[in-house]
């Protein structure tokens, strides 16, 4: 037994090897590597399986409109249209009930009340995107038809984006239902970076005479902006992603149209119902591209959305400046 | 009290209460979604539901119970294969990582759980899938294991760095090793955390619709063993769902309360009961 001298790094691998340690190590982290081959061959996969159509359209993949599997001409710009118009409904509505719901929350709301809403809030979170398709369809299409339409196409009509027909699937109803999926991730991030603003913000504020919604609005939100920046990101990530409920309420039309009530298709949504019956390699590689174009686009705002909120919550739990 | 500072008492009450409307909407967007389905899904739920084969087309009646046991079958293997890598891999990362190595991890994994669930299935598509090529519960139970490696693997770290020192100092102090340290002191130190972040990531898993779309594609019939294209809960709700008949749509009812009930009662347990004390992490 050695009696002196540090306890680890004296010892030699054999010595370890025979306590357990270094095998302890060893398989750990074999474990912990499979994370990071797992990763790399889903990368991997992706890039190798969409070689086709980078090399037949290149970059024109992205810009050209025609999806004819027949001819087999892809063009992803309807599908890329459908994404980004969705998510940007989704997000007009999402962003100002979140933050509205985060600020009660995290500045109104007594820690009893506020945890009690947040278990909500979490519970919401964990409902399964099809069951969101699933009232979508029975629920929000025909009261986007009957009740909607009728009130917005009526007075604003003459809009581009209220013109035309609703058949009560499109953008606009697709919109709606992301826009309640993405809710809770908003609520539930706001509140803990505005939870984490320092109080003496909030406390300055009052002190040179400012109402409790002004210290709110005009200093404890100011401070969190970034965060709160990041869970909209995070929101947006979800919202590009999301494949089940988009694909049942979207109409599934590969077209673009000025007006939120036409149908249209999303990236997700395409990859959903063609992917199986896909003939020919173009085709599905086509549809593959078009994950690895998801992909990157949900990892980028994944990555800001982090970094933004880690730079807010260490600002508030640091000295302030 | 001048007219001035009157308007900026009604904007601040104003804006305050409509944060508060903005609070009660969002959480009453839940108990809609619960008494729409618990309206619509409790009066057609019956007992065929979870003890018949689906009808044949046209057919009325029939139920979903290989849908059940096929969702029961793909989950169990999910966990098999996601809980070790993720458990373990997180052990590794909280006890034995040198920086380099625990960052790659770490990096991985988040970009793991950021990846879209759809995107997930191309990827057991054509790792499982094309090299058997036929559609299997394997396949299906791969796409949802990966999904819970990420959660597992983090939450399991965090757990475990949560662990008091002096636990540590003393199981060190009286002479075990490290790995005895960490299998008979550490972890059960922190196995309630763990345990409720794996429950979370399961009823997270078990409601993805799809990367089960071609992966466990479906079946109309009892699947046998694993290698056999499977039915789920989830996507069995799609089809039903999206499908012009009328009695079909019922069922998808009965499926979407069974799921709901199924994934909040799971959260609610592991929230409540099991994380008495303990901040459950957000995935």
């Amino acid at each position: 037994m050695p009696s002196a001298g540090p306890v680890t790094g004296s010892r030699s691998f054999f010595s370890k090897l025979r306590d357990g340690d270094e095998i302890a190590r060893l398989v750990t982290l074999l474990f912990a590597a499979t994370v990071v081959l797992i990763t790399a061959a889903l990368v991997w996969e992706l890039w190798v399986n969409s070689a086709l159509p980078r090399q037949k359209f290149g970059l024109h993949f992205f810009m050209t409109q025609t999806w004819d599997p027949i001819m087999d001409d892809f063009g992803a710009l309807p599908f890329i249209y459908g994404t980004l118009v969705t998510s940007v409904v989704a997000l007009l509505i999402s962003v100002p009930l979140g933050i509205g719901a985060a600020i009660f929350l995290a500045e109104l709301a007594p820690p009893r009340i506020s945890d009690t809403l947040q278990f909500f809030i979490d519970l919401l979170a964990a409902v399964p995107s099809v069951i969101y398709g699933l009232l979508g369809v029975f629920t929000v299409v025909p009261l986007m038809r009957t009740v909607i339409y009728p009130a917005l196409n009526k007075p604003f009509g003459f809009l581009p984006i209220f013109k035309g027909p609703s058949y009560g699937v499109g953008f606009f109803t697709a919109g709606i239902v992301l826009a309640i999926m993405v809710i809770p991730y908003i609520i539930s991030v706001s509140r803990e970076v505005l939870l984490s603003v320092p109080r003496d913000q909030r406390e300055a504020a009052l002190a040179l005479g400012s109402t409790r919604w002004e210290s709110t609005w005009k200093v404890v939100v100011p401070f969190a902006r970034t965060g709160i920046m990041g869970s909209i990101f995070l929101a947006l990530a979800r919202a590009l992603g999301e494949t089940m409920a988009v694909t049942m309420v979207i109409g599934n039309t590969p077209k673009i149209a000025a007006s939120l009530f036409a149908p249209g298709y999303s990236i997700a949504a395409v990859i959903a119902n063609e992917f199986t019956e896909a003939t020919g390699d173009l085709y599905l590689q086509s549809l593959i591209a078009l994950g690895l174009a998801l992909f990157l686009l949900t990892f980028i705002l994944n990555g800001l959305a982090r970094i933004l909120i880690v730079v807010t919550t260490q600002k508030g739990s640091g000295v302030t400046a | 009290m001048g007219a001035r500072l009157r308007w900026r008492r009604f904007v601040s009450n104003f804006m305050l209460t409509m944060t508060g409307v903005c609070a009660v909407v969002s959480v009453m967007a839940l108990f809609l979604i619960l008494g729409y389905l618990l309206f619509n899904g409790g009066t057609s739920i019956n007992w065929d539901f979870f003890t018949k084969l689906p009808k044949p087309v046209g057919e009325t009646g029939g139920g979903m119970a290989n849908a059940i046991v096929g969702s029961g079958k793909i989950l169990l293997l999910a966990s098999l294969f996601g809980v070790p890598i993720g458990f373990l891999g997180g052990i590794y990362l909280a006890e034995f990582s040198g920086r380099g190595m625990a960052s790659v991890v770490r990096y991985a994994a988040d970009l793991l759980n950021g990846v879209p669930s759809i995107v997930i299935g191309i990827f057991a598509y054509s790792i499982v899938v094309l090299p058997f090529k036929h559609f299997s519960a394997f396949a299906g139970a791969f796409a949802l294991g990966m999904m819970m490696i990420p959660i597992t693997l983090r939450s399991t770290e965090e757990f475990l760095k949560s662990v008091p020192r002096m636990l540590r100092e003393g199981a060190m102090a009286l002479g075990a090793s490290k790995w005895k340290t960490i299998a008979t002191v550490i972890v059960p130190a922190a196995y309630r955390g763990i345990l409720t972040a794996i429950l979370l990531a399961l009823a997270r898993v078990a409601g993805e619709t799809a990367p089960l779309l071609f992966t466990a594609f479906g079946n109309r019939y009892e699947s046998h063993g694993f290698s056999q294209p499977t039915a789920t809960l989830p996507v069995m709700i799609y089809t039903y769902a999206v499908s012009p008949y009328e009695d079909w749509h019922r069922q998808a009812w009965a499926a979407g309360l069974v799921l709901l009930g199924l994934v909040l009662m799971i959260n609610i347990l592991a929230r409540t009961i099991l994380s008495r004390g303990i901040a459950v992490p957000r995935s």
